[in-house]
């Protein structure tokens, strides 16, 4: 009797989950992707899921089953057996076999997915405090990519002064998005400059650790052109809640053209640097550019007011390095301090923009030590 | 196992315990500010850590005194004294188990961190692109970043210092021997000689760690080769200053008259921890040193 | 100072036979039971009783604590946006969250429980090293002062998670680093010593008569346990030792620049890290085993093959640690090797749920408290269990790793597990611990509350981490917002619910209905053939054993 309730159960509920696979990007399950092997994990965590109701609605059922008929209050009286190896047999051979038949599948997808060889395009991803940075390795280029949510979407502390709106993509926002093309095998190499992140886009089901000193290899093949989102997956801090990752996909001939002018900008930036080279920068000038840099890419460690967090960050204010020996002062930010979560910025930023930052970070809140960088001084410590 | 239960002592309140609870409160505190104070010129940390270790030594005096005294009193059945050997064998696993660990890491960077910076398994754009001078050899006398060192051999010191600790543990032995079948004479001699071992053993490390810093440039930081080296004989060599410790302790006991060819677990307790300290170091010795 | 109490000829009326017992007035006239008064009784004591009663009290503590920080989690969690605390303190709530929970609350409520419980069990006069029983209780606050206190200091307490993953830990760590890994140190000197204490009063104390298979299944899982802790705990501390000197003593065990790798912290870290979790789950086994016959009125089915499968998970659970590991690299053949070993232990965990189905089968049941956070223990253990499975399936993991899915799985196996099992066993043994009977009603909404609220605080969870929300974050993206808030409210609920259990507990040590030696009818045991409440010494002749 009891059986047929629970094979009706089992049933409904079947049926339920696969209507809700019809509509597909999931508010409740896993994403189905948009690559093949993210397709055969999803259809992989189906089948493990609906075993586990299967295997949950028998044991589940069995127990309630006695909740309800072996009552005391029913006038339910013990029975005397304690011990069967019969059953106790049957009960550990068949969740044996079942995890067999679960291996099985998991054990080829798992090695497909491992297989990074003969691929047709290479990127390489280095993650370090807190953004991405993109190699295109078959080619000479690369770049960051930094979320661009503001501050004012995000503090919504008591004391945080105009709040705005969060926007659509609250959080899951760049300034430079890893482009990439459909059909192409593409392997990724995946390193980290300090701690340990992770690189994940649920949409090709690639979750890769990104290790100081090492690389790890992953690989995808993506179906179709969009945008996939997607964030760092280790915690590695302060701000690893703040470090997604955004993926344009495009069409071949699109990602041609792409490519072709980001390979000219390349070369135009690199003539902008050598006349920058020449050019002397203003007070005002490096005090705005300098301050944009220093939103962006210091002010998560030393607070936007330059006051740092004691015991983790040190002050830009007042502090010695800031007031003091300029030469110094451009050392610590092109070169970073070893051991330390201070990165080496010469890596990251133009020479226009590190003399900037450097100029800002010596006039603002209160430093007034009124000296202006050139990028000619900047070029010269580096060297050294 | 459990066929007599008729008397087990239960002891009354000490207050030894939550003596050792604050010594280990100190020793804590005290080496946590003493590390974080290492480059400034504070030092309380200091400061609180030694008045944890007098704590935690005074503990242990008192402690041991109570159940000489209690043992003395012959309070103890003979099941307690088991307890006692069990106890004492549990913490020894425990031991072992710390050991393990270092060992774990010493084979891991050995077979595999070491040779995949070099390259290795599926690890080869880490060599290439990230070391591509890195060449992945054991011992790793040139790290991934660049820095050398120079191997320890194992003749000399090493050689020298197995022979010492394998003959005290046979010495030690046939002390104990001389206990049981209560030959006094031979107990005190065979003991007096296995402390004077584990000394000279302490010793001749302190020689070899003095060579490694000033001749070979083999430091605690010369990479992870330096790294398990030091880690490994280090705590080797702090439990071997603990065994000896003990040992003179023994010896002490010894002389003053105490232990019977029946009873005597702390003489025991002591001997075994000195055979795991001498096994730990054919460990060592093998791994670390030979191979 | 020398008051010994020998066991030797205190046969007075405290017996076997004394089911019937009027306990009220006996136990304090007996000679033998003169306790120390005041504070000192607790700061000296060398009894099992207080000092059980002291682990009990201090893992409660904990669990307040713990349970505060969840709940800054959950409040900061409630709506993005960052509205509450600042990123860089969220990860030290997250962090300190994890420890206190893990070593402070679960592990020393089963210390307390194996205190209380174990000597009464196997029919002997107290623990195997009573003096050391008290040193390794004292130690375990001073250890958590000390990491509580260091949330106070400049730069800040731990922030990289309870798994302090290097370099995140060494390298890039706050100073109090130096701290926290003293703090660990000592504390795990507290749990070796505690597990030693057990495993040789198991071995040595037991009565005549008491052999390994008539032992209550208590005291098998947690012989093994123990023998778990002991082999576990020394790995641990030489993890927190390399994270100290790499940070302040210049080695690189974890830096590849001198030839080491930040995975090679992870692979230490989880061969201590899961062997751990078990060490939350096979003591609620041995509970939910006393429990579940009990109120069932028939014998517990299987119990040999109880005892072998927790000795096989126990195995098992050294086999498996690289699966938390799966994202960080290992080439795909060691992925395969502790996949399977990892799905392996299902199957001895499968028997023990059937094992417990098949008790209740055909059984006369009734619901008490005990029984009714029981019988929630397996089911949603069980489901716990499963997510469990699913992660176990390496490249399934890919997906769900560090997502909330995994946040829902392990609360499921801790909050549903190893807490209900305390609860279970705090209600089923109030009784024998108090001699008073507990409040049936408030029990009852007590479990109710927690039961509904904890369901609504988890289950939405499993969906956070399937559409994609990473843990340990202290904002989100907008679609997570309205599950968000939904388990935020479940978290309040449940918090709130578990003040309950806090009245339940301080009325029943202060009176109420008189409990008779053996209050559940359907109990067997050692520990109901003594008065309530429990004489302070327990059997101080040996029992006899059937
Ligand atoms: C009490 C604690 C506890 C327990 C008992 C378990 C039990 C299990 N755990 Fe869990 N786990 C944790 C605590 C626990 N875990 C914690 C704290 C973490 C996170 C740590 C961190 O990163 O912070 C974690 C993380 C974790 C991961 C890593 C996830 C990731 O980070 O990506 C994995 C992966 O394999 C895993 C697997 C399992 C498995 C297979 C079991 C199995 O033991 C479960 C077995 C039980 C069943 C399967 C149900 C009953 C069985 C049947 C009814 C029989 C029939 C069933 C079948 C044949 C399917 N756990
Ligand atoms: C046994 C262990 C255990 C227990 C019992 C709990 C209990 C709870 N946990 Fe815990 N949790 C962990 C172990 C545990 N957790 C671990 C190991 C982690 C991983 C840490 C890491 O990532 O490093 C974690 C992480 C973790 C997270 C993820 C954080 C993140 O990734 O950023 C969250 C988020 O919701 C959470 C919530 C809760 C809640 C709401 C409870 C509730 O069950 C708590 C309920 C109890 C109380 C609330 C206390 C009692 C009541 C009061 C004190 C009165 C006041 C009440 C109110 C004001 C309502 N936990
Ligand atoms: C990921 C965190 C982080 C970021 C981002 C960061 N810094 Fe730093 N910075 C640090 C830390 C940590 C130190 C302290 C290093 C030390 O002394 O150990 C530091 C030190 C400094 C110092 C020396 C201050 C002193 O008094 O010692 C200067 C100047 C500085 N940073 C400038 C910058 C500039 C300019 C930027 C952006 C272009 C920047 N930092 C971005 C973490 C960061
Ligand atoms: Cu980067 Cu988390
Ligand atoms: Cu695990």
């Amino acid at each position: 009797m009891h059986k047929k309730i629970i094979i009706g159960a089992a049933s409904i509920l079947l049926s339920l989950s696969a209507a809700a696979e019809i509509e597909t990007p999931s508010k409740y399950n896993l994403t189905q992707g948009v690559t093949d092997t993210s397709q055969q994990v999803y259809d992989l965590h189906m089948i493990i899921l609906y075993i586990c109701i299967v295997i949950g609605i028998v044991v589940f059922g069995a127990m309630f089953y006695s909740i309800i008929n072996h009552r005391k209050s029913k006038g339910a009286v013990a029975a005397q057996f304690h011990e069967s190896t019969k059953v106790e047999i049957i009960w550990t051979v068949i969740p044996f076999v079942i995890l067999i038949a679960m291996a099985i599948p998991a054990t080829s997808v798992l090695i497909d997915m491992e297989d990074s060889s003969k691929s047709d395009i290479t990127i390489k991803i280095t993650g370090s405090q807190w953004k991405w940075h993109y190699q295109y390795f078959d080619h000479d280029f690369g770049f960051y990519s930094l979320l661009t949510t503001p501050q004012q979407q995000i503090q919504n502390y008591s004391h945080s002064t105009n709040i705005e709106p969060k926007g659509e993509n609250y959080l899951l926002e760049v300034d430079r998005e890893l482009v990439l093309p459909i059909g192409k095998k593409i392997r990724f190499l995946i390193t980290a400059d300090d701690v340990i992140h992770s690189w994940w886009v649920p949409a090709f089901a690639v979750k890769q650790d990104a290790n100081p000193g090492f690389i790890n290899e992953a690989w995808t093949r993506i179906n179709e052109p969009g945008i996939y989102r997607g964030q760092c997956a280790e915690l590695c801090g302060k701000d690893h809640g703040f470090m997604p990752i955004v993926v344009r996909v495009l069409e071949q001939k699109d990602y041609d053209i792409w490519l072709q002018q980001q390979l000219q900008q390349v070369a135009s930036a690199k003539k902008a640097a050598e006349q920058a080279l020449a050019s002397t920068l203003t007070m005002a000038e490096s005090m705005t550019l300098g301050e944009q840099v220093y939103l962006t890419r210091c002010a998560a460690c030393h607070q936007v007011n330059g006051a740092g967090i004691p015991g983790a960050f040190p002050a830009l204010k007042g502090s010695a390095i800031a007031l003091g020996d300029i030469t110094k002062h451009i050392d610590i930010v092109a070169n970073g301090k070893p051991a330390s979560a201070m990165q080496a910025f010469s890596k990251q930023l133009t020479a226009k923009e590190l003399a900037a930052v450097v100029t800002y970070e010596r006039n603002a809140w209160g430093n007034d030590t009124g000296d202006v960088v050139q990028v000619t001084n900047v070029n010269l410590t580096e060297a050294k | 196992m459990s066929k007599q239960t008729t008397s087990y002592y239960v002891p009354s309140q000490s207050h030894w315990p939550i003596v050792g609870a604050i010594g280990l409160f100190l020793i804590a505190v005290g080496a946590g500010t003493m590390v974080q104070q290492m480059s400034t010129e504070q030092s309380s940390g200091g400061w609180i850590l030694s008045l944890g270790v007098i704590i935690i030594i005074g503990m242990m005096i008192g402690w041991f005194n109570d159940v000489i005294r209690e043992a003395d009193q012959g309070l103890y059945s003979a099941q307690m004294d088991r307890s006692f050997r069990q106890g004492m064998s549990w913490f020894i696993f425990s031991e072992v188990m710390f050991f393990f660990a270092f060992f774990g890491a010493l084979f891991y960077v050995r077979t595999i961190s070491v040779p995949w910076l070099g390259g290795s398994s599926n690890n080869e754009m880490t060599g290439q692109v990230l070391w591509p001078e890195f060449e992945a050899i054991w011992p790793l006398i040139t790290t991934p970043s660049g820095d050398t060192t120079q191997a320890m051999g194992w003749k000399g010191l090493p050689l020298i210092n197995t022979v010492i600790l394998l003959t005290s543990s046979i010495t030690l032995h046939f002390a104990h021997k001389g206990l049981e079948d209560n030959k006094r004479k031979q107990l005190t001699i065979l003991l007096a000689i296995t402390a004077l071992l584990g000394l000279s053993f302490l010793f001749f490390q302190a020689e070899e760690y003095v060579e490694a810093y000033r001749e070979m440039g083999l430091t605690l930081s010369a990479g992870v080769y330096g790294n398990t080296f030091f880690l490994l004989t280090g705590f080797h060599g702090l439990h071997v200053t603990i065994g000896t410790i003990m040992l003179f302790i023994m010896l002490g006991r010894v002389i003053k008259g105490h232990f019977t060819p029946q009873r005597h677990f702390a003489f025991q307790a002591t001997s075994w921890y000195w055979h795991f300290v001498d096994v730990v170091w054919l460990g060592l010795f093998f791994f670390v040193y030979i191979l | 100072m020398n008051t010994a109490t020998t066991t030797q000829g205190s046969h007075d009326s405290r017996g076997h036979d004394s089911s019937e017992h009027d306990s009220g007035e006996h136990h304090d006239q007996n000679a033998h039971d003169h306790k120390p008064k005041g504070i000192m009784r607790w700061i000296l004591t060398t009894n099992h009783k207080d000092i059980g009663t002291l682990y009990l009290c201090f893992s409660f503590l904990m669990f307040l604590i713990g349970g505060a920080m969840a709940m800054i989690i959950r409040a900061e969690l409630y709506q993005p946006g960052l509205q509450i605390v600042e990123p860089n303190f969220f990860n030290q709530m997250t962090t300190v969250h994890g420890l206190i929970m893990v070593f402070g609350a679960v592990m020393p409520a089963f210390t307390g429980l194996a205190n209380w419980m174990i000597p009464m069990m196997i029919g002997a006069p107290d623990m195997a090293l009573p003096r050391m029983n008290n040193w390794s209780f004292w130690i375990l606050p001073m250890a958590f002062a000390i990491l509580l206190s260091s949330l106070f200091m400049e730069g800040g307490g731990p922030n990289f998670g309870w798994t302090f993953y290097a370099p995140l830990s060494t390298t890039y760590s706050p100073p109090s680093t130096a701290l926290f890994v003293f703090a660990i140190h000592i504390m795990g000197i507290s749990s070796i010593l505690g597990a030693i204490n057990v495993v040789v009063t198991i071995i040595n104390m037991r009565a005549p008569g008491m052999t390994y298979m008539k032992m209550p299944l208590f005291v098998w899982t947690w012989l093994i346990t123990a023998f778990l802790l002991i082999a576990v705990m020394p790995v641990l501390a030489a993890t927190v030792t390399m994270v100290l000197t790499d940070k302040f003593f210049g080695t690189s065990f974890f830096a590849a620049a001198g030839g080491g790798d930040p995975v090679l912290f992870q692979h230490i870290f989880w061969f201590f890290g899961h062997p751990e979790v078990y060490i939350m789950i096979l003591p609620s086994f041995g509970i939910v085993s006393a429990i579940i016959p009990t109120f069932s009125r028939k014998k517990l089915f299987g119990y040999s093959s109880m005892v072998y499968a927790t000795a096989s998970i126990a195995i098992l659970s050294f086999t498996v640690w690289a699966h938390h590991m799966f994202t960080t690299g290992m080439p795909v053949a060691a992925e395969l090797f502790f996949m399977y070993c990892t799905m392996l232990i299902s199957v001895p965990t499968g028997v023990k749920v059937f094992n417990w189905v098949a008790t209740m089968w055909r059984g006369s049941l009734t619901f008490e408290t005990p029984m009714l956070f029981a019988i929630a223990f397996i089911i949603l253990f069980t489901i716990g269990g499963f997510s469990g499975l699913m992660l176990a399936i390496t490249p399934a993991d890919f997906q769900y790793h560090d997502t909330y899915f995994v946040v829902a799985h392990f609360h499921y196996v801790l909050v549903t597990g190893a807490i209900f099992s305390i609860m279970a066993a705090a209600y089923y043994w109030l009784p024998k611990w108090t001699g008073n009977m507990y409040d049936e009603r408030l029990g009852k909404i007590h479990f109710w509350a927690s039961l509904i609220s904890v369901n609504v605080l988890f289950f939405p969870m499993h969906f956070l981490g399937l559409a994609g929300m990473p843990r340990r974050v202290p904002d989100y993206a907008l679609q997570f917002a309205d599950f968000n808030q939904l388990v935020s409210i479940g978290g309040f609920a449940f918090g709130l619910s578990q003040l309950i259990f806090l009245v339940v507990v301080v009325k029943c040590a202060r009176g109420g209905e008189k409990a008779p030696a053996k209050p559940w009818e359907g109990a067997e045991g050692l520990e109901w053939d003594m008065p309530s409440p429990a004489p302070y010494h327990s059997h101080t002749t040996p029992p006899v054993i059937k």
